[in-house]
């Protein structure tokens, strides 16, 4: 645990991992404290859905009862944009979740077994990898039908190839090392050597790595919520509320930024919200990379 | 190994990977039951009573190869099907949809790789100094953006409040008129290149000023990438003795960083370079859709959002396919550029 220790004291001391450990921390404190901070109206059954007060399609400013004020179709920005962080932290650590658990089982099996396996389940990693991910995520989403749920299928079947790639080069890394050799020389099974000596020593570097691209993940969701392929209408979710701005970017004649909030509020969450995670992998690639540690 | 024997390895390594994403496109329409792709073939509600003899027609209820053979068939012979949103075949609206594209995959990809290579270049020089730390807090920044806001944010101030200075489209509507007259030869479909060979100023400007934003949001999310690329890269071969040895023959540190140091750190960017046109001109879906700029990506999101699946996979079969062939180009114009690259394997 030094190491953890270490790692630490280095994110501390660096100011942009610090910032990016601040704006997360702040993250996770709104999406605890979601019910106390927007709590939903009384008798509203689900609480990710936006309440809306009123059809009218025109935006309002903020105000005393709306303080971020109204998308089009009167949803309350604020209830929104807070809500939406628990919605954002979900897709996020689901689709990292399982990506990981399908890419550590493909690319321990690949890495460790090499031969057959290894070059059916490589073949397979460069067929998803010839797709620019947006694209394919966006051909899935569609043809599974348009849902948050339908995102995350996506975004999992795009992610889970690179890391089953990064998996199997630690592996074939650390496969040939004496413990492994050793502990396979005692009579071990396979799957005892990989999930006792294998994994443990080749992997924490790509699981923090991995983690920190619940930023990315949520962007991607964004993307695909904003394209109107993924939660139902006045779902809490950042995507769509940015996509409800789209109409109004543009205000009337004299008042050209009159609905600045509209646009403004979601995405400033979904800006910070990643530049948070991102902050922390950049300083994460350094303190891991020992090519730089050296230098 | 000869370098022709390098590309038939190269063409034969492509087989399978063409042969999988023909197998995933084609396994995607397969989560649709025959009902539901024989309702494809309809065009009048009278028809929905006659799916069943569809279904009989076009082997929808046969067996996955059978199908699957029968698809790729009419794939090879151009057939793609049909899309709903702009009614004409997938393939002619690909075709259609691709010189928009590529005219902004055209401007946007030298501005992204120059800037990168240039931000990249200083910084790897002035490392750890205040220019350095500067770059890379903008990078961050860069590719943490939601592309689509910044999209948003651009038009609101450049289109908004500064009353129509940059408009989204591909052309203002007076423009438009002057490009489908008869007068007008469209030669390329490239409304900058077609007025330029047109001798028509008008029509370049305007069609240039439609181009500002996309390129700047295009740039914004991907320049970080390169920029970063090149400056790990800068850094690796600024360590090298060739560096030392420059420096030691008293060669001032501007000719040692752009001719000796940079010359060689440029070889994996070029590299990358390539990836990035083959994104772009594979449909930059959502730069597109948000400016409402009609290339391939816009006709897509139209798809998407209309859950026309024969269009949208139609367009990711095409965007694979041709991103996997830009990838080996540009693998092979690399043995021209880098020697090292042996031919029978890797990177040394």
């Amino acid at each position: 645990m030094t190491d953890f220790k270490f790692m630490m004291r280095q994110l501390v001391r660096n100011p942009l991992s610090l910032a990016g450990l601040i704006i997360i921390a702040i993250f996770v404190i709104i999406a605890i404290f979601a019910p106390l901070i927007a709590p939903p109206p009384e008798g509203h059954l689900d609480p990710y859905m936006i309440p809306r007060e009123g059809y009218s399609p025109i935006p309002q400013p903020p105000s005393a009862g709306h303080i971020f004020g109204t998308t089009e179709g009167q949803y309350d920005i604020f209830y929104g944009v807070i809500w939406g962080t628990r919605s954002a932290f979900q897709v996020g650590l689901i689709v990292i979740g399982i990506t990981l658990i399908v890419g550590i089982i493909l690319g321990s099996l690949a890495g460790y077994f090499g031969g057959a396996v290894d070059e059916v389940i490589m073949r397979i990693t460069d067929v998803f990898l010839a797709f620019p991910s947006l694209i394919l995520a966006m051909a899935i989403t569609a043809a599974l039908g348009p849902s948050l749920r339908s995102v995350m299928i996506a975004l999992t079947l795009v992610s889970w190839p690179s890391y089953a790639r990064l998996i199997r080069g630690d592996i074939l890394q650390v496969r040939e090392e004496d413990y492994v050799e050793a502990s396979r020389g005692i009579g071990a099974s396979s799957l005892r050597v990989i999930t006792r000596h294998v994994l443990p020593n080749a992997i924490y570097p790509t699981l923090i790595m991995a983690s920190l691209d619940i930023g990315a993940v949520v962007l991607s969701a964004a993307a695909l919520s904003f394209l109107g392929l993924g939660s139902p209408e006045g779902y809490a979710d950042w995507g769509q509320m940015t996509q409800f701005a789209r109409n109004w970017i543009v205000g009337p004649s004299g008042e050209p930024l009159k609905y600045w909030y509209a646009v403004t509020i979601p995405g400033l969450f979904i800006l910070f919200f990643v530049l948070g995670w991102n902050l922390l992998g950049d300083a994460f690639r350094d303190i891991l990379d020992p090519r730089l540690a050296r230098r | 190994m000869e370098l022709r024997a390098y590309i038939v390895r190269r063409l034969l390594l492509l087989i399978p990977v063409l042969f999988g994403i023909s197998l995933l496109i084609f396994g995607i329409t397969m989560l649709f039951s025959p009902i539901e792709r024989a309702s494809l073939y309809v065009s009048d509600p009278k028809q929905l009573r006659d799916l069943a003899s569809i279904i009989q027609t076009y082997g929808l209820d046969q067996p996955f190869w059978s199908q699957y053979g029968t698809w790729l068939g009419q794939v090879f012979q151009g057939n793609l099907g049909w899309s709903k949103v702009v009614s004409m075949p997938v393939w002619n609206a690909i075709w259609n949809f691709l010189p928009a594209t590529l005219e902004l995959a055209i401007f946007a990809a030298p501005v992204i790789i120059f800037s990168g290579i240039f931000l990249g270049t200083k910084a790897a020089a002035q490392k750890d100094k205040p220019l350095d730390h500067a770059t890379r807090v903008g990078a961050i920044i860069g590719w943490s953006l939601p592309n689509f806001w910044l999209g948003l944010i651009l038009l609101m101030v450049f289109y908004g409040a500064l009353s129509g200075l940059l408009p989204p489209g591909r052309l203002s509507i007076g423009m438009d008129a002057v490009v489908n007259s008869a007068e007008f030869a469209r030669y390329t479909h490239i409304n900058t290149l077609d007025a330029i060979l047109n001798w028509r100023w008008d029509v370049f400007l305007d069609a240039l000023r439609h181009l500002i934003l996309p390129v700047i949001t295009l740039s914004v999310t991907n320049v970080a990438f390169i920029m970063r690329l090149m400056r790990s890269s800068m850094l690796e071969s600024l360590g090298k003795g060739y560096v030392l040895t420059a420096r030691a023959k008293g060669l001032d540190e501007k000719t040692v960083v752009n001719k000796h140091a940079r010359r060689n750190a440029l070889i994996p960017v070029i590299t990358i370079s390539g990836y990035l046109f083959a994104a772009l001109a594979g449909g930059a879906v959502i730069t597109e859709t948000i400016f409402n700029y009609k290339g391939i990506g816009w006709w897509a999101w139209q798809s998407a959002s209309r859950l026309d699946i024969p269009s949208v996979l139609g367009f990711a079969l095409f965007s694979a396919v041709l991103f996997v062939l830009v990838n080996l180009i540009v693998d092979i114009l690399y043995t021209r550029v880098d020697p090292r690259v042996r031919l029978g394997g890797g990177i040394q």
